[in-house]
């Protein structure tokens, strides 16, 4: 199994779900901003969908940035959170030196 | 410069302006991811095909009105707004997909595998199911008829596999612990247990 050990999530009977661990993190961020009644989870759903269907080339498909894709337009749509601020911090992010938070 | 990849750099950012607005905090995606991968899990899943192994009143409660099964005992993870158990049997193998989108059983399930939104499942299980389930290592004979239920927001379905040969002396337990996720989406067909002592 493809990176194992690198996340090797505990689950009794199945399998490594996630490559990189940003993935669990945007599932959770989505599951977590349902719960608390930000959108539905069909609000979401829908979303999903639609980025899903728009896609073609089956070449590269990536099912979390799809995933990541939806959550931040859905985000839009409530007028929640601006793609210019992810764009910012994303920037600034990248930015720092490497090996700044290994905390893992 | 960091190493990462521009995607983890989005999500990490993504997840802080959330944060700073007040509207998540790392706390609750944590428990979202350990809630799915350790609590939900396919080991529920597993727990009802153990149980309708060995109780046929269960099975049938289960292939009649698996909601209510699911709903009573409390599986943490929700998203189960209706639960359709489907039996294989040595002339019927069912499979499970969902051609739109990604809808699977979580709370019995846990999280989908990476293959279930691929594409190419997505389409060809529907498609030429022999052959991808031939492909995925399920060889089926001519004479079994293979059905595909394809799962949607309203329903989600959920594989009853055959009880594999060599188990009778098995409690619920252990049987629970040979039950595969992928033998309850359809893509696997549990082999029988090697008997200790007999196998070389």
């Amino acid at each position: 199994m493809e990176l194992k050990g690198l996340i090797a999530p505990p689950m009794a009977n199945g399998d490594v779900v996630f490559d990189e661990p940003w993935q669990s993190r945007v599932f959770g961020m989505a599951r977590a901003l349902c719960e608390q009644g930000m959108f539905t989870w069909d609000e979401f759903r829908e979303q999903l969908i639609l980025q899903i269907g728009s896609f073609t080339d089956d070449g590269d498909y990536q099912y979390f940035i799809h995933f990541f894709d939806a959550l931040t337009l859905l985000l839009e749509k409530k007028q929640l959170f601006s793609k210019d601020e992810l764009v910012v911090l994303s920037e600034q992010l990248a930015a720092r030196p490497h090996g700044h938070d290994h905390s893992h | 410069m960091s190493e990462e990849s521009p995607q983890a750099i989005r999500a990490e950012a993504l997840e802080s302006i959330l944060i700073e607005k007040g509207l998540l905090t790392a706390k609750a995606v944590d428990d979202v991811i350990a809630l799915y991968s350790e609590r939900v899990g396919p080991l529920n899943g597993a727990r009802l095909v153990a149980r309708a192994w060995v109780d046929p009143q269960f099975k049938k409660q289960l292939l009649t009105d698996a909601t209510s099964i699911v709903e009573s005992l409390g599986f943490e993870g929700g998203q189960v707004e209706k639960l359709v158990v489907v039996e294989n049997t040595d002339k019927v193998h069912n499979a499970v997909v969902c051609t739109l989108c990604s809808c699977y059983p979580w709370a019995v399930l846990g999280l989908p595998p990476k293959w279930y939104k691929d594409p190419a499942y997505r389409s060809r299980i529907v498609m030429e199911p022999r052959q991808v389930l031939a492909e995925m290592g399920v060889g089926l004979g001519s004479n079994v008829e293979i059905q595909v239920w394809d799962s949607s927001a309203e329903i989600r379905y959920m594989v009853l596999p055959v009880r594999p040969p060599g188990t009778q002396n098995l409690n619920e337990e252990q049987l629970a612990e040979l039950v595969t996720r992928d033998s309850m989406i359809g893509v696997e067909v549990l082999v029988g247990v090697e008997v200790p002592g007999e196998a070389s």
